[in-house]
């Protein structure tokens, strides 16, 4: 039914942000500090690296990039499925309360639990995973409604509510703290990929290795919801249980995205916004676009973020934000929904 | 049917009484507190010239604490209130708006670049912020030809604040003063002197008095634009005067205490529910239980945890959220 061009048009651009992004991580590694020269790069790969050269590649960098362009990815097809099951263009997994339910999560189990070093590190993506899950959850009950189900617009509402809420939560929190503490949280809000060793790539692989799959096998159901409701229950889908499903596939691969990279918006909006200007909304089209476009995004705001300012870098999602603001209010002022 | 309903008890007696508790609240935060003191004393320090230890905790610490409660929450509510008639919007709130977080980005900016600057100057600062935020909000929506729903302000209002919030973050971790600013934008009512005060609060009372000499204007102006258009007013006037008060009330009750979202939007809702439809008795009607609100919210985090303090916007979080969620849902229908 897709017209061959169209199919053709998605291969290529496929294709070429395949090449953008590895184009992109090898720039990144020549830059900033441990980098590698890009003259050695190949003979690295290749096993004949110094034991520097290699523990630089492989423990530092490449596991960085590898969870970013995960995250990154694991975003975009977020909130991919959030827009079309909302029927909303504008809406970004970050809405949902999850970057702010994980944030307290994260704040509060680093506050008030004692800290072991062995195991400390792990938990933090399985609380910040539990903290926006939770928050989700009690998101969708409050804007439940016996009578018309589910209603999208109301649970943004809440969502943007309990934004605010917990945001005031978190100062609260954070002013009580200890400086180097304050520090931690602060960036990790702020979206610091932070988790940036080989066992936080299983923190969020599974998820997609699991959800990626079933989000394909339902690409023409999302089709259909991204209709209208008549029409989606006219054609016999059964509409409320369908987005309870792909409400919970979205959370989840957001929810495993923020607890490796801290609090990141913006890229679950505007990853698949480009990719539908590119290739029309069909999902199975723009979806795995939108996959790698977000991917990108993520590594890119990452590599300007560690390099802008020395020695720490400034997180990435405050670079996502500052690049994706601007573009949502032009989506705003050009929507004509 | 509301005007009917009104008329049964007049709107003076209903103000005189939202005075009377104001101030009966204003006296019960001055003598709760860590230091218990008696009714005798809290008058000897209003009142007269007398000192002792007691009362200089009274005229030194708790005094312009409490003020400032009482000052910013009248300012918070009462711009609240402005918007919600401006914007027709019942969502309508200054940390909703994008005010607070670009009071918040121009405060951390102050902080990195120009730390030594003075109070006055921190504030002026302030109120640039909220200006550029709020403009960056309301502006898009004008751009907008024929408005924005009521929905869309919410979400370019949240982006908007993520924008600036995100620069506030970035120049705080960028030149390590999270702490600094953290301290700054939770620290509520904490050590507020009277040097603060002398500085903010003229600032604030010219908006509030300003306010109130276009709230008849601000009854017209949220019942629908053609009939604003059409009895005559300067619609385009009107709106950036009212805008210009937002942004003074807004900035200058930054600048005090920091961020307390929600205020502006549960007071004039429940003033509403009791006055009716008409800001020239919402305003004045926020003002007061603006005041009041915060008086109560400051006293009892003052008071659950004793010594310590619960920060107050914790508890203006926690009372605000359900309210933000009986509003969407009561609303539900005006969203779509």
């Amino acid at each position: 039914m897709i017209p061959k061009n169209l199919i053709h048009k998605q291969r290529r651009i496929l294709l070429l942000l395949t090449i953008i992004i590895v184009t992109t991580c090898i720039i990144s590694l020549g830059l900033g500090y441990s980098s590698l020269s890009y003259g050695r790069l190949i003979p690295t790969l290749l096993g004949e690296g110094t034991f520097k050269e290699e523990f630089v590649l492989y423990s530092i960098r490449l596991p960085r990039m590898v969870i970013t362009i995960l995250a990154g990815m694991a975003l975009a097809l977020s909130g991919a499925i959030l827009q079309s099951i909302t029927r909303n263009n504008l809406a970004d997994p970050g809405i949902l309360g999850i970057n702010s339910g994980a944030g307290v999560a994260v704040s509060l189990y680093f506050l008030f639990f004692p800290i072991e070093a062995n195991s400390f590190i792990y938990m933090i993506p399985l609380i910040a995973f539990l903290g926006a899950i939770l928050t989700a959850i009690m998101i969708y009950m409050l804007s439940y409604n016996k009578v018309i189900g589910m209603q999208p617009i109301r649970m943004v509402l809440t969502g943007v509510g309990f934004s605010l809420a917990f945001s005031g939560l978190m100062i609260v929190l954070i002013s009580s703290a200890e400086q180097t503490k304050v520090d931690f949280i602060a960036k990790w809000i702020a979206g610091n990929i932070w988790g940036t060793d080989w066992p936080f790539v299983l923190a969020i692989l599974p998820w997609l290795v699991i959800l990626i799959p079933l989000t394909f096998y339902r690409t023409k159901r999302l089709d259909l919801m991204s209709l209208s409701e008549p029409v989606a229950i006219g054609i016999g889908l059964n509409i409320k249980r369908e987005r309870k499903i792909m409400l919970f596939v979205s959370v989840a691969l957001a929810a495993s995205a923020v607890s490796v990279t801290g609090g990141i918006s913006f890229i679950g909006l505007l990853s698949p916004h480009i990719a539908k200007a590119l290739v029309g909304p069909r999902n199975q089209l723009f979806i795995p676009i939108a996959m790698l476009m977000g991917g990108w995004l993520l590594l890119l705001a990452d590599t300007i973020g560690r390099n802008i300012a020395d020695p720490n870098g400034v997180p990435a999602g405050i670079i996502v934000a500052l690049i994706g603001a601007p573009y949502f209010i032009y989506l705003l002022l050009r929507d004509d929904s | 049917m509301n005007r009917l309903r009104n008329r049964s008890i007049p709107f003076s007696l209903k103000i005189f009484s939202a005075i009377i508790l104001f101030l009966l609240t204003f006296f019960i935060s001055l003598k709760v507190g860590v230091a218990q003191l008696s009714v005798k004393e809290v008058f000897l320090a209003l009142f007269t010239n007398h000192s002792s230890e007691q009362i200089l905790i009274v005229r030194e610490i708790r005094l312009p604490r409490e003020l400032a409660a009482i000052f910013v929450g009248a300012a918070l509510a009462t711009s609240g209130a402005i918007m919600q008639g401006m914007t027709r919007n019942p969502l309508a709130d200054p940390g909703i708006f994008g005010l607070t977080a670009g009071a918040n980005a121009a405060l951390a900016i102050t902080i990195a670049f120009i730390p030594s600057l003075n109070y006055f100057g921190t504030m002026v600062s302030c109120i640039i912020g909220a200006t550029l935020g709020a403009f960056l909000v309301f502006g898009i929506s004008v751009m907008k030809k024929g408005g924005f729903s009521p929905f869309k302000i919410v979400l370019a209002g949240s982006a908007i604040s993520a924008f600036l919030f995100a620069i506030a973050e970035g120049v705080a971790i960028y030149f390590k003063i999270s702490k600094d600013v953290s301290m700054w934008t939770a620290g509520g009512m904490i050590g507020t002197t009277w040097k603060q005060l002398v500085v903010i609060v003229p600032f604030i009372i010219i908006g509030l008095i300003v306010s109130m000499f276009f709230s008849r204007h601000l009854t017209i102006l949220s019942l629908n634009e053609e009939v604003a258009i059409g009895l005559g007013q300067k619609i385009m006037q009107i709106k950036v005067i009212l805008f210009v008060v937002i942004t003074i009330l807004t900035g200058a009750s930054v600048a005090l205490v920091g961020n307390l979202a929600f205020i502006g939007l549960m007071v004039p809702h429940i003033v509403r529910a009791i006055v009716g439809t008409d800001y020239r008795f919402i305003l004045p009607m926020c003002t007061i239980a603006g005041a009041m609100f915060m008086l109560l919210a400051d006293t009892v985090a003052r008071t659950i945890n004793a010594p310590f303090e619960t920060p107050v916007a914790a508890i203006v979080s926690i009372i605000g959220l359900p309210f933000f969620l009986f509003i969407v849902h009561k609303g539900g229908k005006s969203f779509t």
